[in-house]
């Protein structure tokens, strides 16, 4: 039984707003991987194709209401959680993190999963939970261990870059939610005490990304090559940019990682500060249309649903963007819709799936 | 299943609706700004970082400046060699690629390890060589494998090119690279590591305007600094050229009469000091140089009995013997002590207390005048004369004619010989002089010593009448475009104040020493041209007194045997050559070196033809 309100709700702007940004990411990976000869299918053709399923996951999603995901967030939960434990029992390595898993054949990331989960999971316990109060620190501290022990696992793997960015994701649906003041003030003490602890836990590649970061130089050849190659290549685009496929930062590939964490330098090198205005102008607004829709959502599961959702693209481009525009340390941290992989295109698409469920349901019951 | 938010709890969703709204918009203005400080107040900054990234500046070697003779003939050259060289950053499988290349030229792969890791310093985009100056054929053999050589490129560089092979290469002198010692000095600050640049001779002295001036190539590269394409290119200006005063035909002459044995040989042109032959053998390979000469190779020069390495005619000091002799002939004639008619009775020996100082001839020369003196070169003539002149006056005319100074010829380490006297044996050794080392000194032996420069310069002053020309060895310069950047100068030592009649008795003796019956040189006299020598033979170990003959040569260890010296000009007339020639232990003036400056004049005048000089008067005499 096909409901036509299903199209008539349908938010096709901001599918619209998707579209345009990933084809021109997928336009701006054409520029960045043009001197790559050897790679069949080309890699922007890979990620058209990850563009496309990424469409069909949204499609599905939107078939089903999502205030049926309620009943499933803690069985789900549960099943990622076990996952994370696996990948760090037998999951596989490279490059000294480990973080990936078979699963029926299938290479996944339950890490990058967890990103979805821990939003439809804390969605569901914020729904039942919120009053107008506030958490107090007490109330707060089943939703720190919903949050802190993904977190801690990824963290194990070690993936510095996507535990910060669950605890991001997290720490923004509980503030949402509401904190009271004095629980927030000693939430933050403890982080500041965690942060200063937690550099003696840090990996030792970590911790040079870190002070590399503070200052690139001291290692130019080393840690701080991909800042200072990607500051060169935003610098030098200028007001115009230099033109497509003309960057020479990208085009003789002295930045690095340019299809996937750095392909903003590429888009920027090329199209100045217009374009980047422009492209940033784009991100901004699916964010605050995402929170837009959690403001409208006709209940608190799905307002939870799309805040969570929102957070998760803002803090995945403002920490991608402020990294490579020499911000933000380097942590590997890919911008939707922009970078090369079909994980994150994956990820990325289930929450926008998510969101426009949410949004196309509010006037459905 | 949550409901919809209370209507309680809708303002304050709205409130951190509108706060977190304002978050996101503040963070993206950071952001923006942050692109807008980067990419419109840094955009110089970050271009030229971007610039500096892809673009890299590569000098091409200029071709260093040819050098010829006084004719054009063309001496000195560059040729294109091939060098195999390395493109670092498109080598994975090193050992490989160095296994395939070794095997297909047949070489030794440690070989070019050595050369891998003596490069390395270089920067990543320059090619470092492997193998230098390959023949055409091992070129055409890794161009023809070049697929199976990834990284592997062949290059041409200019390389010093000796057309005539090993001869005058103690005037060219020959090319190194420039050492680490050199780069740190302010005269060579223009120098790349690896560069080639002159050593000695010619190719030291004139490094400046031989050197040329390098062009230039900037080259957009990528990561890996593979070149991409050339942006600019700027071409190298060869170097000056040189044309010398060397006249090649004369120069070959030298260098055949002298053929395998030690010795050097100076041609002038009595009326400029022009230098026109400059031969001091054995010589050097340049060729070994151009292209870096190994251990091996160095210490067999190094350790020749023969001292290839030296240049004679500049720092090889010989007693001059006999050829001494017109000096002290001068001396004498101007104190008054002697004329041209006075006889000495020579009966082979005089005695001057309890030493005897012998005549080269055993039986004596009975009496003899100045001409025969010269001509039979009697020594106890000379014992006489210079007793009675004294060492002061001798040291004095020989100073005069070039001797005991150097020449300021413009190489380093020219030696300046010497002349004794008695101020100077006070100054050295404390001691007095002493009447048997006049008598020495009369035959140019004892301390007397002279390099064979200062001999062709003194013969060339006696020959045009008393001036001491400075040798040069350089005619002119001449830029790219033809035309003269410098031109010689016959620049004057010395003018000596001798009468005519003097030198004429002098000459008159030395042209009876080729041209008469009896005369040392006779045997090396020529049908169509009279020219006037002197020879000499300059003892290196002093015979035992009572030594009745002299050994045969061949009884003498080499390294005591007598050198053998000639001085002469041509033509007796109208003097225009004069030529200086000693044979390292060469035995006998008269036969080792004579006939060496007869090679000489035969090449010098049959390339100016028999009609400029005048015939023989006397070719049927005695």
């Amino acid at each position: 039984m096909f409901d036509r309100r299903l199209v008539t709700h349908f938010d096709w702007t901001y599918l619209l707003l998707i579209l345009l940004i990933a084809g021109i990411g997928i336009a701006n990976l054409f520029s960045a991987t043009s001197s790559w000869t050897t790679a069949v299918p080309p890699v922007y053709l890979k990620q058209f194709y990850w563009l496309g399923l990424g469409l069909l996951i949204i499609a599905v999603i939107c078939l089903f209401d999502y205030r049926h995901l309620e009943y499933f967030s803690f069985p789900l939960y549960g099943g990622n959680l076990l996952l994370l434990v696996l990948v760090l029992a037998v999951g596989r390595t490279s490059m000294g993190a480990t973080r990936w898993i078979s699963l029926a054949g299938l290479n996944v990331q339950p890490s990058e999963i967890m990103k979805i989960v821990i939003i439809v999971t804390l969605a569901r316990y914020f729904s039942d939970k919120a009053h107008l109060r506030g958490f107090s620190l007490r109330e707060l501290i089943v939703p720190g261990l919903l949050l802190g022990i993904p977190a801690l696992l990824i963290m194990k793997q070690p993936d510095l870059g996507t535990a910060l960015l669950v605890l991001c994701i997290g720490g923004t649906m509980a503030l949402y939610a509401g904190v009271q003041r004095s629980a927030f003030f000693v939430l933050c003490l403890t982080g500041l005490a965690a942060a200063v602890g937690g550099w003696f836990l840090l990996h030792d590649y970590q911790r040079q990304r870190i002070l590399t970061f503070l200052n690139p130089e001291r290692d130019p050849l080393g840690a701080g090559y991909h800042i200072i190659q990607s500051k060169i290549a935003v610098g030098s685009g200028g007001f115009s940019g230099l033109g497509f496929m003309k960057g020479t930062q990208s085009q003789l590939s002295f930045l690095p990682e340019r299809h996937t964490d750095f392909a903003f330098s590429v888009f920027a090198e090329e199209w100045g500060l217009t374009g980047c205005l422009l492209l940033l102008a784009l991100y901004c607004l699916i964010v605050l249309w995402g929170l837009n829709i959690a403001l409208r959502s006709n209940d608190r599961f799905g307002m939870y649903l799309a805040l969570g959702v929102s957070a998760m693209l803002f803090w995945h481009i403002v920490v991608n963007l402020g990294m490579v525009i020499g911000l933000l340390p380097v942590v590997g941290v890919p911008l939707p819709l922009f970078s090369y992989g079909g994980t994150s295109m994956v990820t990325t698409m289930i929450g926008v799936g998510l969101l426009m469920n949410v949004s196309m349901r509010r006037f459905m019951f | 299943m949550s409901l919809k938010p209370s209507p309680e709890e809708t303002p304050g969703l709205r409130r951190r609706f509108v706060v977190s709204s304002l978050i996101v918009a503040g963070l993206f203005c950071v952001l923006a700004l942050r692109l807008w400080y980067l990419q419109v107040l840094g955009v110089d900054h970050y271009r030229k970082l971007s610039e500096r990234n892809r673009i890299r500046y590569v000098a091409i070697e200029a071709p260093r400046g040819a050098i010829f003779d006084r004719n054009g003939t063309l001496l000195v050259d560059n040729r294109p060699a091939f060098t195999v060289s390395a493109l670092r950053q498109e080598i994975d499988g090193r050992e490989q690629l160095f296994h395939n290349l070794a095997r297909l030229l047949d070489i030794d792969e440690a070989q070019l390890e050595e050369h891998w890791r003596k490069g390395e310093g270089l920067p990543r985009y320059r090619p470092l060589p492997l193998l230098e100056d390959i023949g055409r054929e091992a070129m055409e053999k890794v161009q023809e494998n070049s697929v199976d050589l990834p990284g592997i490129l062949v290059e041409v560089k200019p390389f010093r090119a000796y057309p005539f092979g090993e001869t005058a290469s103690h005037l060219f002198g020959y090319l190194g690279e420039v050492t680490e010692e050199e780069l740190s000095q302010s005269e060579f600050s223009s120098y790349r590591s690896g560069e080639m640049v002159g050593k000695t001779a010619l190719e030291r002295l004139f490094e400046d305007r031989l050197r040329g001036i390098e062009g230039q190539k900037r080259i957009e590269v990528n990561v890996r600094g593979r070149e991409l394409r050339q942006v600019t290119t700027r071409d190298p200006l060869p170097g000056q050229n040189l044309y010398l005063t060397i006249d090649a035909k004369l120069q070959l002459a030298a260098e055949e009469a002298l053929g395998d044995r030690a010795g050097a040989v100076v041609a002038l042109d009595v009326s400029s000091g022009e230098i026109l032959a400059f031969a001091s053998r054995p010589n050097f390979d340049p060729a070994w140089f151009a292209r870096g000469i190994s251990s091996d190779e160095w210490r067999e020069l190094i350790e020749n009995p023969s001292h290839p390495m030296t240049n004679k005619i500049l720092r090889g000091q010989y007693p001059p013997g006999s050829t001494f002799k017109m000096v002290v002939a001068l001396a004498a004639l101007e104190s008054g002590s002697a004329t041209p008619a006075t006889r000495v009775q020579c009966d082979g020996s005089i005695n001057l207390g309890s030493y005897e100082y012998r005549c080269w001839k055993k039986g004596g020369h009975g009496s003899v005048d100045l001409n025969t003196a010269i001509k039979e070169s009697c020594d106890v003539w000379f014992y006489r004369v210079g007793l009675e002149t004294g060492i002061d006056r001798i040291a004095s005319a020989a100073h005069r004619l070039g001797l005991g100074q150097p020449t300021g010829f413009p190489f380093g380490g020219e030696r300046s010989g010497m002349i004794p006297s008695r101020a100077w044996k006070k100054q050295r050794f404390g001691t007095s002089w002493y009447d048997g080392e006049t008598v020495i000194s009369s035959i140019g032996q004892g301390f007397v010593l002279a390099t064979p420069l200062q001999l062709a310069v003194m013969t060339a002053a006696l020959a045009n009448g008393g001036t001491v020309w400075r040798p040069q060895i350089v005619e002119k310069i001449v830029n790219l475009d033809g035309n003269t950047d410098w031109v010689l100068q016959p620049e004057k030592l010395g003018e000596t104040a001798w009468n005519s009649s003097a030198l004429n008795a002098v000459r008159k003796g030395m042209a009876a020493v080729v041209n008469e019956v009896g005369g040392t040189a006779w045997r090396s006299r020529m049908e169509t041209i009279r020219y006037a020598g002197k020879t000499g033979t300059a003892q290196v170990v002093r015979r035992k007194d009572d030594n009745e003959e002299a050994p045969d040569d061949e009884e003498i260890p080499y390294q005591h045997r007598d050198h053998a010296l000639f001085v002469s000009f041509a033509p007796v007339e109208k003097p225009q050559i004069a030529v200086a020639v000693v044979v390292e232990h060469g035995g006998h003036g008269s036969s080792a070196a004579a006939p060496v400056a007869k090679a000489i004049y035969e090449a010098y005048f049959a390339e100016k033809g028999n009609g400029s000089a005048p015939p023989r008067h006397d070719a049927s005499g005695g």
